[in-house]
């Protein structure tokens, strides 16, 4: 354990003890569920199953229900796709990559963008399946699976190939940290329990037993599964890129598309934390442990990786131009003024200009700007991703096949589905897990014989 | 079986005979069985308890065993009847006036394909759209599938019973017969009907074509005393002038049209010159769009315009003029000079039914020397034979009560003419009425009986397609229903009970027999007809002299009938290539097929300038456009407007062939019925409105299906490379685009920088050409590929989401009003455009972007170089049609076979449809990708037979559906291994380290510079003009 000096302000304010902290954080698993929650949980749970309709009837009448067609393959499917795999990045990003920084504020936070991060990759697998003509068959032949068609191998050319391994793995790591880190909470809220809570949790905390040897060796694997998931940050994103910088067609074939998805990603994973955060912390009283710096901290990281993105955008536009090529002038001429330019503008306002309003630092400590603007960045972020997908596709190489692509209710049904599935699974896990890392926290809350704030 | 001398036994009991054995040999089951009704000590209660047992037991297993359904057991298998092995017919296709020499290929007895008759002089292995489709009518479940009497089903004998008794009294009565029919090519048909005719002599036979041609053998009579429709021979024409006639299109015979036409334009560096062709018009046809020079008039202009030219030439000539009335049509003057210097070796032709216009094109051509070279009068032409005046005096006497019996011979004047809505009134004042009709159309269901006639595929007949060109009608498959052969019907109303094959047969061995030398045998000289399906003796030498009078007196009816009233806007009526005369409107294959020029399907639809659009306050976008209302003398309808570029200012176009109401459920109120606006002028029918027509804007939206709703090329040299004939004349690479990219220093060709290793083809390296010069966009290819490979067919709605399956398409692409425009006007259309046609289709690349992304290698290359789709292992991603940069793979949105909701897909939706399906290639499932395969199973069954006899494949052995359509020979498909194919002659290819490349400088890849490096090789286009103009 690193020493931190007193003279820093707390990062847990309110004089919390170390059992508030405890209370603090039980209190939502142990009481009943609130009235708030109950009618959050209806209203996420009804978006899943009105969504649900919408799956159903694309599986059972086939990819047609969209409104793709034979020049755009892909359109809401890939983009909602992109759009859940990028908020997905901050969970890890924030648990992983700033554990290795020794960056403190993180632990208010890690554990509720860690299970966002699982719910979000989980919407965002959906969308892989979902958009095959033949999910049954492609949902297992996409994998190297020893079979008995002859020598039938996945091809490992492909880039939808690596997305598979990529997001698995992303998906497994993110997975067993996650729960990693739950354990031991697990095991304080089976030391309070009785009855049959008692035994679920006391499944669930596989037995921690709070010896010093157990809590070295949770470290260690901590520290080994924030080292092997800090790459995975980075090559998630870069590899779901490839499906596109790999690609022929002007728009997506771009070698600037790596260090731009992953900035893009945590950009919007961050503003996904956010917005949650800040309802959490409002509804389950949390003030305390996610306070105003925590806000500031990661508005900062918003400016940043909000400011590499434009910085992308116009790379992007400058090479276009100075390449010579004509289609790909053309596919740039046609996002800022073809049909689809209030896509393009709106992705820029979005990405571009609102994050820069947090320099400002009234706006970036204000919780009500925090929250907007959270929003308007995840606008533009799926915006982003639809420029990037279906104005390169609309209008390509042969202006014989330049089409419109025209949404239908069924791609905003699905879109849906996944937002029930996301936020019913969050609200299930706000209102069954602890959402705040209490071991953690505990370490940084002030002794009783330092000065508390 | 004889010879098997083996004796078997039931066991060796029966070897060594033993007593026991030989005691029990005779019973079914010689051991002892424990069920013995003689034995006193059996316990009968337990036995019949068993054997109850046994037997209900016994009973329901049988009951359980599937029954065989459908299995066809081969007692004797039919000769030529191999399962797998195609079956090649000659036969003929006859629809209406039109009609085509054609091979049939079967299946297991079922023709599922069309293919032109290289035999045949007049079509030259050429066929159509409407050629290719036809086999899909063959199979219509809305066929009648029996005589008809009153709407209800009855059965030949009474039909004929009661048509023979009312004809009788009739007859006795001196009542007045009518066989209305379309022109009939068949001579055997022709001696059935006079027999009919013969045996009641009352009767009149009234021939009406739907799109007529009366104006020209109206004219021809008028001039040379000879009514007839000549034959024209485009490929000797140097300079060609078409005033409306959509001769590539729609007129007259324009299949054997494009293969002459073709001709014309095929250039290679040893051969720079073409034809050139000019065309004034008003719609923008296909043939106009071919044109070198096109002047959009208006159809009142026409009048002026024929005059002008005679009269000009006239003054070359030293002749005499006609009473002179000015034409401003730009190329007016280059054409006469140009037709005057080509003089013997030009030809003008017009597509106005108006005799007046078409004397004065005849005395030009006379002028010019042209018959007897590109104008054949020895052999005319008998696909329009139709006489208009004949057909509006029928109407008259019919409602005037003068005939007794109408006889409709496989026609539907109710629907298809102008007089469709009088003969329908005075069809009550018949007392007999009939139809042959093979379907319930407008008019089969407002007569009495219909006595249904084949299909074309089912029977047996003849068709003299020019004079002393004949072709026959040879059936593929055994009557489907119920029907008889039409000149059957009428023997048998004659009282001629003969088989009409022995008719026919008759009738060849003491007409036709004797009109050759080969043979002495007429059953040789009857199998080699029906081999090579055609019999060609050429026609008679008719002296014609052009009557100079005619033409004088044509020119004053044409002053006093083309005037304008400029404030109105006038309406040019036409056919399309696809739906024609709406005869087959049924089909859904054609009403899919993506218009040549505008690229619409499903519907009929106002063609109107971009400016009267704008005076109009009509725009039209992604398809989306407005319904006006239409008002023309009395009739007024609604319909959609389509903008076109290239339309006359203040005409308007509308399609014939639509709005039809008893053509079943694929045609029916497919857009609005044309042929009730027709007119009149001069006894013909007059598909020109010049005056009363008006336009009402409505403001109801609606929505156009075209399959291409983006008409420039945004200049893109990359996918269009054109250059003109006086340019390729100095540069045989004249218009080639060279692109090249950075490396290493220097500027190179694209194919030098790769990550591909390249494959390596030991074999076969299968490849394809295509001439952009010759292609005419007439979309044949693209209805062949739809028969041959199982392509279905989605529905408007699936258009209009841009879902069509095609796997071949014809890219048509104008030019752009400011080609030097930024982007946004490169968008817009010239108001006069130069037009491109490109067929696209799967381009093979040898470094396919498609092959690499699938994630579950379902598209490979062969090592035939083919790019490959296996769909079964599909899973549907679609990333490989993202990253087609040719966007030609088409995806299965939805089940398209055994889906009531896509119940237009005939050929994948009912049990009979589904009979012209191929049965070499996989019907494919929901949810995979699918794509052009350069016809696989055919280089596969080509490969084989050759295999099979031990050589290599002759190249054109194996042809690709496509090509072999193609009218134009447009298409080349063969092996770029062997050096004597025709592709690798076309492309010049030349072995040169080990590498082979393309010689040929016209030959150029779509999107060169990717370096995908296709196997598809694109011929630039040359137009024959001074310079390049929008």
């Amino acid at each position: 354990m690193q020493v931190t000096s007193p003279v820093r302000t707390p990062l847990i304010t309110g004089g919390k003890t170390v059992h508030d902290v405890t209370e603090d954080v039980c209190r939502q698993v142990e009481g009943k569920p609130s009235k708030s929650w109950l009618m959050a949980f209806t209203v996420a749970g009804g978006v899943f199953i009105i969504g649900l309709l919408a799956v159903i009837a694309t599986l059972w009448e086939g990819i047609g229900m969209w409104g793709l067609n034979k020049t755009v393959g892909w359109a809401w499917d890939i983009t909602n796709f992109v759009w859940w795999v990028g908020i997905g990045h901050a969970g890890t990003l924030i648990s992983a990559v700033l554990l290795l920084f020794r960056q403190k504020w993180r632990m208010a936070i890690n554990r509720a963008s860690e299970a966002m991060t699982i719910f979000a990759v989980i919407c965002a697998a959906m969308f892989p399946i979902l958009h095959m003509g033949r999910p049954w068959l492609g949902a297992y032949w996409a994998l190297p699976l020893p079979n008995t068609f002859g020598s039938l191998w996945v091809n490992f050319n492909s880039p939808l190939l690596w997305d598979v391994f990529a997001i698995s793995t992303y998906f497994s790591v993110s997975l067993v940290f996650w729960y990693l880190g739950l354990v031991p909470d697990f095991a304080t809220i089976r030391d309070r329990a009785t009855g049959i809570r008692r035994k679920i949790y006391g499944a669930l905390s596989l037995g921690w037993d709070g010896a010093a040897k157990t809590w070295s060796r949770y470290e260690s694997v901590s520290l080994i599964l924030a080292g092997l998931a800090t790459p995975l940050v980075l090559s998630v994103h870069t590899i779901v890129s490839f499906d596109f910088a790999t690609s022929v067609i002007p728009g997506w074939h771009t070698t600037i598309f790596p260090p731009y998805f992953v900035a893009g990603a945590i950009f919007s994973g961050f503003a996904m934390v956010l917005t949650l955060m800040l309802v959490t912390r409002k509804v389950f009283k949390l003030e305390d442990y996610i306070t105003i710096e925590h806000i500031e901290l990661m508005n900062i990281i918003i400016i940043v990786t909000g400011s590499i993105v434009g910085i992308a955008y116009i790379t992007e536009f400058f090479i276009s131009w100075y390449s010579g090529v004509p289609a790909e002038q053309y596919a740039f001429f046609n996002r800022m003024q073809g049909p689809y330019w209030m896509a393009y503008w709106a992705m820029m306002t979005c990405n571009v200009i609102s994050p820069q309003l947090f320099w400002i630092k009234k706006i970036r400590t204000s919780i009500a700007a925090t929250f907007i603007l959270s929003i308007v960045v995840n606008i533009g972020m799926w915006f982003e991703r639809f420029v990037i997908i279906v104005t390169s596709l609309h209008r390509d190489y042969l202006p014989s096949s330049w089409v419109m692509f025209y949404p239908t209710i069924y791609d905003i049904g699905v879109y849906l589905f996944t937002f029930g599935l996301f936020f019913s699974a969050f609200l299930l896990f706000a209102k069954f897990f602890p959402v705040i890392n209490m071991a953690e926290v505990k370490s940084i809350v002030k002794s009783s014989s330092e000065k508390t704030a | 079986m004889s010879n098997n001398q083996k004796t078997y036994w039931k066991g060796l009991e029966q070897l060594t005979n033993d007593p026991e054995y030989v005691k029990h040999a005779d019973k079914e089951f010689p051991e002892y069985l424990p069920v013995s009704e003689q034995d006193p000590n059996s316990n009968s209660r337990r036995d019949f308890l068993k054997l109850m047992g046994f037997g209900i037991a016994a009973a329901s297993l049988a009951a359980c065993e599937a029954p065989v359904r459908k299995a066809i057991p081969y007692l004797n298998k039919p000769m030529d009847v191999d399962p797998s092995i195609p079956n090649y017919y000659a036969s003929t296709y006859v629809n209406g006036g039109d009609a085509v020499s054609v091979v049939v290929k079967t299946r297991e007895g079922r023709p599922i394909k069309i293919e032109g008759n290289k035999f045949s002089s007049v079509t030259m292995g050429g066929t159509n759209a409407q050629v290719e489709a036809s086999v899909l009518s063959l199979y219509d479940k809305e066929r009648l599938e029996g005589p008809m009497k009153g709407g209800q089903p009855t059965n030949w004998d009474t039909l004929d019973a009661e048509v023979i008794e009312k004809l009788e009294e009739i007859a006795a009565a001196g009542g007045q017969i009518a066989l209305v029919s379309n022109s009939i090519l068949s001579p055997t048909t022709n001696k059935a009907g006079s027999e009919f005719i013969a045996k009641y002599p009352t009767t009149k036979h009234i021939t009406y074509d739907a799109i007529s041609a009366y104006g020209i053998s109206e004219s021809n009579r008028r001039s040379f005393g000879t009514a007839m429709v000549p034959s024209y021979d485009f490929s000797k024409a140097k300079t060609i002038v078409s005033i409306g006639a959509d001769f590539l299109g729609t007129w007259i015979s324009p299949i054997e049209f494009t293969k002459q036409y073709s001709k014309t334009r095929k250039i290679n560096e040893h051969h720079r010159e073409m034809s050139r062709h000019f065309q004034f018009e008003s719609n923008l046809s296909m043939t106009g769009a071919n044109a070198d020079y096109r002047t959009p008039i208006k159809p009142t202009d026409e009048g002026a315009l024929v005059v002008s030219m005679y009269n000009a030439i006239a003054a070359k000539a030293g002749q005499a003029g006609v009473s002179a009335m000015a034409s401003d049509a730009t190329h007016m003057q280059q054409a006469v000079n140009e037709l005057w210097a080509h003089k013997g070796e030009s030809l003008v032709v017009a597509g106005s039914n108006d005799p007046n216009i078409q004397i004065l094109v005849n005395g030009i051509n006379s002028m010019l020397g042209n018959y007897g070279t590109t104008i054949n009068t020895d052999s005319p032409v008998h696909f329009r034979k139709g006489n208009d005046a004949d057909m509006a005096q029928f109407a008259k006497d019919l409602n005037a009560g003068n005939y007794s019996a109408v006889f409709f011979v496989d026609c539907n004047p109710i629907y298809d003419s102008p007089e469709g809505a009088s003969v329908a009134a005075g069809l009550a004042k018949a007392g007999l009425t009939v139809s042959t009709s093979d379907r319930m159309t407008e008019t089969a269901a407002a007569v009495e009986y219909v006595a249904p006639n084949h299909h074309f595929l089912e029977q047996w007949n003849d068709v003299e397609l020019k004079e002393g060109h004949y072709s026959l009608v040879q059936p593929t498959i055994r009557p489907i229903f119920d029907t008889r052969q039409t000149p059957e019907s009428f023997l048998k109303w004659a009282g001629n009970s003969v088989e009409y094959y022995s008719y026919l047969q008759d009738n060849w061995r003491s007409n036709f027999f004797n009109r050759q030398s080969d043979t002495s045998n007429f059953q040789t000289f009857w199998d080699k007809t029906l081999y090579d399906g055609v019999f060609e003796v050429g026609g008679s030498s008719k002296n014609l002299s052009f009557d100079a009078a005619a033409a004088s007196t044509a020119a004053g009816s044409i002053a006093i009938n083309y005037k304008a009233e400029s404030t109105q806007y006038q309406l040019a009526i036409y056919s399309t290539v696809g739906i024609g005369d709406g005869s087959q409107g049924n089909n859904p294959w054609l009403q899919e097929m993506s218009d040549p020029v505008t690229k619409a399907t499903w519907d009929n639809y106002i063609t109107m300038s971009q400016a009267d659009a704008n005076e109009l306050g009509i725009s039209m976008r992604e398809g989306n456009t407005e319904k006006v209302n239409l008002t023309v003398g009395g009739e007024t309808m609604s319909v959609p407007v389509l903008i076109q570029p290239g339309q006359a200012v203040g005409t308007l176009g509308l399609a014939l062939g639509y709005g039809r109401t008893m053509a079943g459920r694929v045609g029916n109120e497919v857009g609005v019925n044309a042929y009730p606006l027709v007119t009149k002028l001069d006894g013909a029918n007059f598909y020109s409105v010049l005056a009363g027509v008006s336009v009402e804007r409505t403001k109801e939206s609606y929505k156009i299906a075209q399959t291409q709703t983006h008409q420039t090329y945004m200049g893109r040299e990359n996918v269009i490379q054109e250059a003109t004939l006086e340019e390729y004349k100095h540069d045989t690479g004249a218009g080639r685009w060279h692109p090249h990219v950075y490396k290493g220093g220097e500027f190179v060709a694209p194919g030098e920088v790769s990550l591909w290793k390249g494959h390596e083809y030991n074999n076969h390296h299968w490849g394809l050409t295509i001439d952009m010069n010759s292609c005419t966009g007439c979309s044949a290819c693209t209805v062949a590929c739809q028969a041959e490979n199982n392509i279905p067919v989605v529905g408007k709605e699936e258009v209009l989401n841009r879902r069509e399956m095609a796997w071949i398409r014809i890219d048509r692409y104008y030019s752009s009003a400011n080609p030097e425009g930024g982007k946004k006007e490169l968008e817009i259309a010239a108001d006069n455009p130069e037009v491109t046609f490109q067929p696209m289709m799967c381009q093979h690349c040898n470094n396919a972007p498609c092959e690499t992304v699938c994630p579950v290698a379902a598209t490979t290359h062969s090592t035939e170089g083919l790019n490959q789709m296996t769909y079964n292992r599909c899973i549907g991603t679609r990333y490989c049609a993202n990253n087609c940069p040719y966007k030609v793979r088409r995806f299965n949105w939805f089940k398209y076979h055994d889906n009531t909701q896509f119940d237009k897909n005939l050929s994948m939706n009912n049990d009979l449809g589904k009979m012209v399906l191929n049965p070499d290639v996989t019907v494919r499932a929901r949810g995979v990708m699918e794509k052009c395969t350069m016809c696989v199973q055919r280089i596969q069954a080509g490969k084989l037979a050759a295999k099979r006899e031990d050589r290599r494949p002759v190249d054109g052995e194996i042809e690709m559906a496509c090509a072999s359509a193609c009218p134009a020979d447009a298409i080349i498909f063969g092996d770029m291994k062997d050096p004597e194919s025709k592709i690798s002659k076309a492309l010049h290819l030349k072995e040169k380290d080990g590498e082979v490349k393309v010689g040929e400088k016209r030959a150029y890849h779509v999107l060169e510079e990717i370096n995908v490096n296709p196997n598809v090789w694109y011929f630039t286009k040359i137009r024959n003009k001074e310079k390049t103009e929008a």
